[in-house]
Order: structure tokens, then sequence, then C-alpha cells
């Protein structure tokens, strides 16, 4: 079993491998990640947002509704470990 | 072909990494250790994701008066701000699962993934 | 659970890096706009420096400061300081989350200092309560 569970992780390896043909190389500024929103971001968020760090300004002003909701997904994460734990304590003890 | 592995070799390493958490959450009997595969996977998808924002030549993206304001002078921020919330979320999801485990391990005294479905039987 | 293990050496040495290690999360968060920093990783460094006073002194003698209620109210604190932020540009006429409407000098820079401690307090109390938890379970 342990034989075939590392043939499917081989396979899906090699299938990545083939991927990564058609990927840019490591540095290149031309890449598509980097031509299409973040040059924007790069020359104009010091004249639109007034902080120095394009980092935060991505963050806490053009994508501040997307941290909105991250920040909900970690005060849910908290809630739920406090209620699981709860609520498996009191299931022990009865 | 070695001319494409060198090129390319941060794609294989997160292959390899991926390959590794994989296995581990496929083989391995202990759920923790399944959890530490997940951990693994998740850290190679965001070594990936950071790497595609580097430009050869690039400084951090904090503004430097001493640079002038061109998209090839500074690397991607966009990827950092996501891998930022990525890794975060990471951890409260880690601390959902250990706080699962903790609970199963109470109600079937095992982790053994074997044990605990012959249990539930 | 973790009880304390009367070492002198543990002991001294955290009592000394916990404030450094408290006043370098404060600066990251404050510091966040014009250098490397925000309110992910200074919450992270500050519940990481609580988490060190738990493991070098043991739980029971700061138990009192992490009672579950105080933790909560701190993670509460942080998620409603964000979107009260964004309610009040909202009621300022703007849209939501939208600093420019704010009735101070660089209102931009200042809204999001506001929404960095507000996430800075979610994650640091989170971390807290997580690692209280599965302390305490």
């Amino acid at each position: 079993m342990k034989l075939f569970y590392l043939l499917m992780v081989t396979i899906t390896g090699l299938w990545l491998c083939y991927g990564v043909i058609e990927m840019p190389r490591w540095g290149s500024p031309n890449s598509p990640a980097s031509v299409h929103v973040s040059p924007r971001y790069i020359e104009q968020s010091m004249a639109e947002t007034e902080v120095p760090n394009m980092v935060t300004a991505v963050l806490a002003d053009y994508r501040s509704y997307d941290t909105f909701g991250e920040t909900t997904v970690v005060f849910t994460a908290a809630i739920c470990c406090l209620l699981i734990l709860s609520a498996t304590r009191g299931r022990k003890e009865s | 072909m070695m001319d494409f592995i060198v090129n390319n070799f941060n794609y294989f390493i997160y292959v390899l990494l991926m390959m590794v958490g994989l296995y581990a959450m496929m083989a391995k009997k202990n759920l923790v250790k399944k959890l530490i595969g997940m951990n693994i996977f998740q850290w190679s998808i965001i070594l990936f994701f950071v790497s595609t924002g580097a430009k050869l030549g690039g400084t951090i993206p904090i503004i430097d008066a001493s640079r002038e304001l061109t998209a090839n002078q500074y690397i991607n921020p966009l990827p950092h701000v996501l891998m930022l919330t990525a890794i975060v979320v990471g951890v409260g999801t880690t601390g959902v699962s250990l706080a699962l485990l903790l609970s199963i391990f109470r109600r079937f005294k095992t982790l053994d993934e074997d044990e605990i479905v012959r249990k539930l039987r | 659970m973790i009880t304390s293990q009367e070492s002198i050496i543990i002991k001294t040495l955290s009592r000394f890096l916990i404030p450094f290690i408290q006043l370098f999360g404060l600066y990251v968060i404050m510091h966040g706009h014009s250098s490397p920093g925000g309110g992910f990783q200074g919450g992270v460094i500050l519940g990481a420096s609580f988490i060190l006073l738990v493991i070098s002194f043991g739980y029971d003698e700061v138990k009192k400061r992490f009672s579950k209620r105080n933790v909560m109210l701190l993670t509460c604190a942080g998620v409603v300081l964000y979107g009260a932020i964004g309610v009040v540009c909202q009621l300022l006429g703007g849209n939501f989350l939208d600093y420019a409407v704010l009735p101070i000098s660089q209102p931009r820079s200042m809204g999001m200092l506001g929404i960095e401690i507000g996430v800075g307090l979610t994650v640091m109390a989170v971390m807290v309560s997580i690692f209280r938890d599965l302390l305490t379970y």
C-alpha cells in the first residue's frame, strides 16, 4: 500500500514538473504576475495613499475589505478552538 | 535538460516539498503526522507565491528616495500581501485542528487512524 | 498543564527579555507604514511574548491576567475597532473603509494606523487564546 501512495505522489510531482516548462524564470521582471496590476501599485501607491510601505498600502487601503475578512477568519478560529475544547470537556465530565 | 533544471531550481524545490507533504498526508497513520504534512504542503505553496514576486535588480517594496519610481526597481508587493494573511490564517487552522485532535484523543484514547475507524464501527 | 520548573536562569532571562519583545512588537505595529511591519507581524510578536511568559513562569502564576473574559474582550475589541473605522467613514459620507473623509490631518495614513492596531489586537489575543485553550484542556 505504501508503494501505491509513493506512485501517486511521484505521478503528481512529475505532472507538476511538466508544468514548470511554461513557468517564467525566477526573478524575471516580465513574468505574468508582475505585469498586470502590481506596476500600478508600485507607481501610484505613494501618491494615492501617502504611505511609503507598499505592502501596508495594498493590505490596508486597496484591499482593506479583504483584510477585514481575514481578521474575521482569525477571530472565528479562536472562537472555534474555545467552543470545541469546552464542548468536549463538558461531555467527559458528565 | 541540466540547464532547464538549474534555471528553474526553485520550482523543483517547491514540487519536492509538496510531494513530501502529500505523502505524509496520505501514507502516515498518525493524525498529528498528517497535520504536519498538511503544514509542509501549505508552506510549499506559500514559498511558491512569494517567489513569483521576485525581480532581479529590485529592492523591497518600501519607497526609497534614491531610486526612481518604476515597476522594475521594486519587487512585486501583491504576493507578499496575500501570503502575509495566508500565514496568519494558517496559524488559525493549525490551532483549530490541534483542538480537534485533542478532543479526538480524549474520546478515543488514540490518534491512530485505523484504530479510530475500528472503534467507530 | 505547564507548571513552573523553578529554573532561575530561564526566569531571570525572560523577565529581562519580555519588555523588550513587547516594545519591539509595538514598534512593528506603529511603524508599519514606513518600515517593514504591520498589524499581523506585530500582533504575532506580542502574542509570542505572552506565550514566553506562560512557559517560563508557569500558567498558575499568570492565570489571573489570562481569564477567558479578558482575552475574548481583546479579540472582539480588535475586530470592532476595524469595523468601527469603516462605519465612521461611511457615516462621514464616504465608502466603507474610505479613509479620505476622516477629519484629521493625513487621513489615509492615520486610518491605516487605526486598522493596523485593530488587526494587531485581534492577532495577539487569538494567539494567546488558542495557546490558553490548548494548555488548560
